[in-house]
């Protein structure tokens, strides 16, 4: 498997006017292609930084950041525009890169009957359910084809149930289109059940505190199969005494 | 349909009916007590007019030319309304575009917000001549500045959230500016238009009062000068109605645009 993404001791440091923030220091890891690896760690941690560095959003202030390709970002809110149609939604990274062509836009219009979206295509996004519509964005974000999906807490809107089903979802999609992925959430359970590789971060300023591999009995489990799997509730402990969380 | 939807139904279209009937019947009301005071005697018509002499002015039209003097109002207001919102978007793009001309400006934009633009009256007449060209530049001074603030704090308030995501599409400033920004200050920008619609009328007005030959504005002052208290009033009625169709005409616009804009 060849790296598609590497940190090397890479560090950022933010001027404001009130002081410097130290939001990530000496972070190594790297990243395997097709690999979904997720970042945990504490709120406030730094680990929406780390993506805005892989983006290219922001530029490191120490140590380097390598990455092959292009990368598709999917945030928090679906952040559908209410004036277009879903359709026009998920066309709308294709648009701004100048990428509309024929082709392109079946590609789209086959992700989105694929993944249940075809009949809603015409639809505005106030008529579809939060799991839906964290199903257009995700879509909306593999129109433009991006080697590298970066996932910014992109289930934490959603209703606890939703979030279990779509979190399924996300990962069958793509585990099917063969994306690589990077998972950035707070949440451990989700973290560890959605990836092949689990990086844990720890508070500000941010540093790798463990890289965790979990293993389970079947690999081909799903995330809401692998909650059930002894072995779960394993790294479930371990991820949660290494973050030491105080409130 | 149950029964208790129906009557509920029926009982808002009631209350609407009812609501219709008081707008009309308080019309109704003033224009016959008005006119009846002044037949009476107890009010001087000399002074006051009254329905039927206001009526008698509207139909000597031909005469007192009537329609041509609605036609310079309107043309001034639609030629200093269009430049107004024109210039007024483009110059608060150009402040959305750059933060720092926007600091610098801001000072500025606060003390000619609060002058009382009317002030400049003898220093448009004497730069552009007295004319319906200082008209036109009386109602762009006053509905201009609004524009600027209102459309900059709407381009502003655009979903930082919303912008973030074309932005990990790489989307520039421009970009970022058409397909997020402005769709978003659409509601904004309809508020702009009815507020605007009303000052520019404010501002033709107390240009025609100041310099022209024609239009309902110097059709008053010609009126009080000349003591036709007749021609003041039906100007100022006709001036309301004016008001009342142009403000309805930016509410289908904004109808007409946002059903497109869901539509499409």
């Amino acid at each position: 498997m060849s790296k598609i993404l590497s940190f090397e001791n890479v560090s950022l440091t933010y001027q404001a006017e009130n002081g410097e923030v130290n939001a990530l220091n000496n972070i190594n890891f790297s990243v395997n292609e097709g690999e979904l690896v997720s970042v945990i760690g504490p709120s406030g941690c730094g680990k929406t930084t780390l993506l805005s560095l892989i983006a290219g959003l922001e530029q490191p202030t120490g140590g380097r950041v390598l990455k092959r390709g292009t990368t598709g970002y999917m945030l928090q809110r679906d952040n559908l525009l209410n004036w277009r149609t879903i359709r026009a939604n998920v066309l709308i990274g294709l648009e701004i890169r100048k990428m509309k062509a024929p082709e392109n836009e079946r590609y789209v219009d086959s992700l989105l009957a694929m993944y249940g979206l075809g009949d809603f295509a015409d639809k505005i996004p106030a008529q579809l359910s939060g799991g839906m519509r964290q199903r257009a964005a995700l879509i909306r974000t593999l129109a433009v084809k991006p080697d590298m999906l970066l996932l910014d807490e992109a289930f934490s809107a959603l209703d606890y149930q939703t979030r279990l089903v779509v979190a399924d979802d996300v990962h069958r999609i793509l585990k099917r289109e063969k994306k690589t992925a990077i998972i950035v959430t707070h949440d451990i359970a989700e973290g560890i059940s959605m990836a092949d590789r689990v990086v844990v971060l720890t508070k500000r300023p941010g540093t790798v505190l463990e890289v965790i591999v979990p293993a389970f009995a079947n690999p081909d489990a799903t995330p809401l199969a692998r909650r059930e799997d002894p072995a779960f509730r394993a790294y479930f402990n371990r991820i949660w005494k290494g973050l030491d969380v105080n409130v | 349909m149950s029964e208790a939807r129906l009557l509920y139904l029926k009982q808002i279209k009631r209350r609407q009916r009812w609501i219709r009937f008081f707008q009309f019947s308080a019309l109704i009301l003033t224009v016959a007590l008005w006119e009846i005071l002044a037949r009476v005697g107890f009010i001087d018509s000399f002074l006051m007019s009254q329905p039927t002499r206001v009526w008698r002015t509207i139909s000597n039209f031909q005469q007192n030319q009537l329609f041509t003097h609605i036609g310079v109002t309107l043309l001034e207001t639609v030629i200093g309304f269009t430049a107004g919102v024109a210039l007024g978007i483009l110059t608060a793009f150009i402040l959305w575009w750059s933060d720092f001309l926007s600091r610098v400006a801001e000072p500025y934009l606060v003390v000619f917000n609060a002058l009382p633009k009317i002030a400049l009256g003898p220093i448009i007449i004497i730069w552009v001549g007295a004319g319906m060209q200082a008209v036109i530049v009386m109602a762009l001074a006053i509905s201009l500045i609004v524009t600027i603030m209102e459309m900059l704090a709407g381009f502003k308030n655009a979903d930082p959230e919303l912008i973030k995501m074309v932005k990990t599409f790489g989307a520039g400033r421009l970009q970022t500016f058409v397909k997020i920004v402005f769709p978003s200050s659409l509601p904004t920008l309809f508020n702009c238009l009815k507020i605007n619609i009303g000052l520019t009328l404010v501002g033709v007005i107390a240009g025609e009062f100041l310099v022209s030959r024609a239009g309902l504005g110097y059709l008053i002052v010609f009126g009080g000068q000349v003591f036709q208290m007749d021609l003041v009033m039906t100007s100022v009625i006709i001036l309301g109605i004016v008001a009342a169709l142009l403000y309805r005409l930016v509410a289908l616009l904004e109808w007409v645009v946002l059903r497109m804009l869901t539509v499409n």
